[in-house]
């Protein structure tokens, strides 16, 4: 791939350029309700294994192959089959699924009704945040159009499918993205994590089988269907297949959504995003969201697939590249973070409730100038007292600013000691402070 | 204390929509704690009781579930309730700029209403909208790109009485407990006012476009 660029492949974001995008006009206008035609008409199992050969992974941050989640789900277990929604977007940098829900409902309800026909289930719920309020009005429409138009409810367009769709409102807590955390909720309870075995495609929702996929993953469906496994294989990389949006933000000249072949490197797209803000330049950026290690200047020519990012020691995640320049002191961003993981840890596991509280006190006394020498090797000890003895990944994510802030800045952390304070000043890493 | 016989008789209709939505009735209690919120404004005693009625659960089952979830509020909150994002992203972009002089400005701090009860103020977390940043909420719309005197003056127009609207959401502005009566799951009929997308949503498509570049 040397010397050729990577471009862009608008799919998902491709018509949220027209003003009534939103509508079901629009969506059928553009091509929309098509494919779950196409899908209607095919045997379930087929629709799976077209998932299956476009390897299609989760776009929610772990990657698990699509197709073969849904392969798991068993037929005729006795109870009924459900399709959950994972749009709880709430992983700090992650700006995609709100902005396509608010662009574009439709097509996530077309790729909801052709992943439940194609693991047979006949209730599918949409979990989405509740802080977000015109999103949510957007998605309650677009179902209710889509019941009128008959793509939803009895007998979907003369199939003989039924399905029903639900739209149900979190209530602001982080944790509730956690597959099974999200089960909890959805059935009226604290939002807190299930141990697993069983895995929610045995025994997830009210104990029937039950797939959970992220919004973005579930509105690629539509387009595989329509322009085949292929197609969509024919972008990516050999492991990570397809495109995917990647949301830049923070010190860049355009932040914003851009859709690419995953694989595409940070150079390439700090490149059409104007580079870095003028007159600074790059110190650190997350590659998939707060959750994942942060990488430096030296990751630029990484290629943003699962293995290239794991190889090099971080995780795609959710492909939220947070980008800050040199004017940013990583031990504030990491402690801001950090306060976060301790806000949001439900409380159930001792490793995270307690170890993020100790590290949040443990860094607020480094960044405030009280710090001592020893208290990185204390930080990085408590880290490592959390990550795998957790109960869920938000343990394990909260040690990924810790680890790697230490591995790549420890200079930085010594200079808050030895200086006895921060040497940044944060109105110059303002939007308007450090304008030059 | 309960709900008064035509409020009640009112709640219970909708209560009856919501359970209706799901297989079990136990999973309408988040939607049912944003109806009682959209009554009082915030999840009361009366509410409490209301919930534990209607699924058959106790008031302290229903009280665990509330206090689990920042947005269910346990006193009341503004009229129109103002969240500035302070992580990371936003904080550093001037988040922490805007909440140190807002705070200042309104002479409340975080999860307190202005004597007149027009304005509350919340840190909040990440709203996926860092692209956006610096990011603020009213009654959960988006007001996108702020800076801290865009922050004062949306706060002094919305206590003087006058409209501010959201970036991206609708042609008006819904005051809390109407913002929570669609979370609830009733919609208010605004979905198709607004934008479709915010300029920063579309750099990538509009880059694409002019380069003639596709997907295959
Ligand atoms: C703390 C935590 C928060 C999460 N938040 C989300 C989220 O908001 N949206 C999402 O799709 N996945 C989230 N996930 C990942 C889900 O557990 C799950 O892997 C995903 O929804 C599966 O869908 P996918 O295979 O389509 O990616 C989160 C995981 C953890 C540990
Ligand atoms: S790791 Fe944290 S969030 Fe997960 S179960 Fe344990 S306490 Fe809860
Ligand atoms: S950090 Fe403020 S919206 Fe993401």
């Amino acid at each position: 791939m040397e010397g050729t660029m990577t471009t862009l492949t608008p799919v998902l974001t491709r018509n949220w350029d027209q003003p009534d995008s939103f509508t079901r006009a629009a969506y059928e206008r553009n091509g929309g309700y098509q494919a779950v035609r196409t899908a209607l008409g095919m045997n379930p199992d087929d629709v799976i294994t077209a998932v299956k050969d476009s390897g299609l992974r989760g776009r929610g941050g772990a990657g698990f192959p699509t197709g073969m989640k849904w392969g798991f789900i068993p037929q005729n277990s006795g109870r009924p089959n459900y399709l959950v929604v994972n749009a709880d977007e709430s992983e700090p940098g992650t700006c995609k699924d709100i902005p396509l829900m608010m662009a574009d409902p439709h097509v996530l309800v077309e790729g909801i009704i052709i992943s439940s026909f194609a693991i047979r289930a006949h209730h599918a719920f949409i979990y989405i945040r509740g802080e977000v309020l015109h999103v949510i009005r957007r998605v309650q429409q677009a179902v209710t159009d889509a019941y009128a138009a008959g793509y939803l409810g009895k007998n979907i367009l003369g199939s003989g499918f039924d399905l029903e769709l639900t739209v149900h409102s979190g209530a602001g807590a982080y944790i509730c993205g956690e597959e099974t955390a999200l089960l909890d909720s959805l059935e009226g309870y604290r939002g807190q994590p299930r141990l697993k075995p069983p895995f929610p495609a045995v025994a997830g929702l009210y104990g029937g089988p039950t797939v959970i996929n992220n919004v973005e993953s579930i509105s690629s469906v539509p387009s595989i269907i329509s322009n085949g496994a292929e197609w969509f294989a024919s972008m990516g990389t050999e492991k990570s297949q397809g495109y995917g949006i990647f949301s830049l933000s923070g010190h860049v000249t355009k932040p914003g959504q851009y859709e690419a072949p995953l694989g595409i490197t940070l150079r390439e797209l700090l490149e059409m995003a104007g580079g870095i803000r003028a007159g600074h330049e790059l110190k650190f950026w997350t590659p998939g969201g707060s959750s994942t290690p942060i990488f430096t200047p030296e990751h630029l020519d990484v290629p943003l697939d699962f293995e290239s990012v794991g190889a090099a020691g971080s995780m795609l995640g959710t492909r939220a590249l947070q980008i800050f320049d040199e004017t940013t002191c990583v031990l504030r961003a990491v402690l801001r973070w950090t306060e976060f993981y301790a806000h949001e840890s439900c409380g159930k596991c001792t490793p995270c409730r307690e170890g993020t509280y100790w590290l949040k006190q443990m860094l607020a006394r480094v960044e405030n100038g009280q710090g001592m020498e020893d208290d990185i090797g204390t930080l990085n000890d408590i880290a490592d007292n959390i990550l795998g003895r957790s109960f869920c990944a938000l343990g394990d994510g909260a040690t990924s600013p810790i680890h790697s802030s230490i591995k790549y800045f420890r200079d930085e952390y010594l200079q808050h000691i030895e200086h006895g304070g921060c040497p940044y000043d944060p109105a110059k890493s303002t939007l308007w402070g450090g304008v030059k | 204390m309960s709900f008064d016989s035509d409020i009640q008789g009112r709640l219970e209709t909708d209560a009856k929509d919501i359970i209706g939505r799901y297989p079990k009735p136990r999973s309408a209690l988040l939607p049912l704690l944003h109806l009682v919120q959209s009554e009082d404004g915030y999840v009361s005693k009366d509410g409490i009781e209301f919930c534990a009625q209607q699924l058959g659960i106790t008031e302290a089952e229903v009280t665990g579930v509330a206090t689990f979830y920042t947005q269910y509020k346990r006193k009341p909150v503004g009229e129109y309730h103002v969240g500035v994002c302070i992580n990371t992203l936003c904080a550093v972009l001037g988040g922490d700029q805007i909440w140190a002089e807002l705070t200042e400005h309104a002479g409340v701090g975080h999860d307190e209403a202005t004597e007149d009860g027009r304005i509350s103020l919340e840190r909040i977390e990440c709203n996926a909208a860092c692209d956006f940043a610096p990011v603020m909420m009213v009654n959960w719309e988006f007001y996108d790109n702020m800076t801290p005197e865009k922050a004062k003056q949306l706060v002094d127009d919305l206590r003087a009485g006058r409209e501010v609207l959201p970036t991206r959401g609708a042609e008006s502005l819904s005051t809390w407990t109407e913002a929570s009566r669609v979370l609830a799951g009733f919609p208010d009929g605004k979905a198709n006012e607004g934008v479709q997308a915010g300029p920063e949503s579309l750099v990538g498509l509009e880059l694409a476009k002019e380069n003639g570049w596709k997907a295959p």
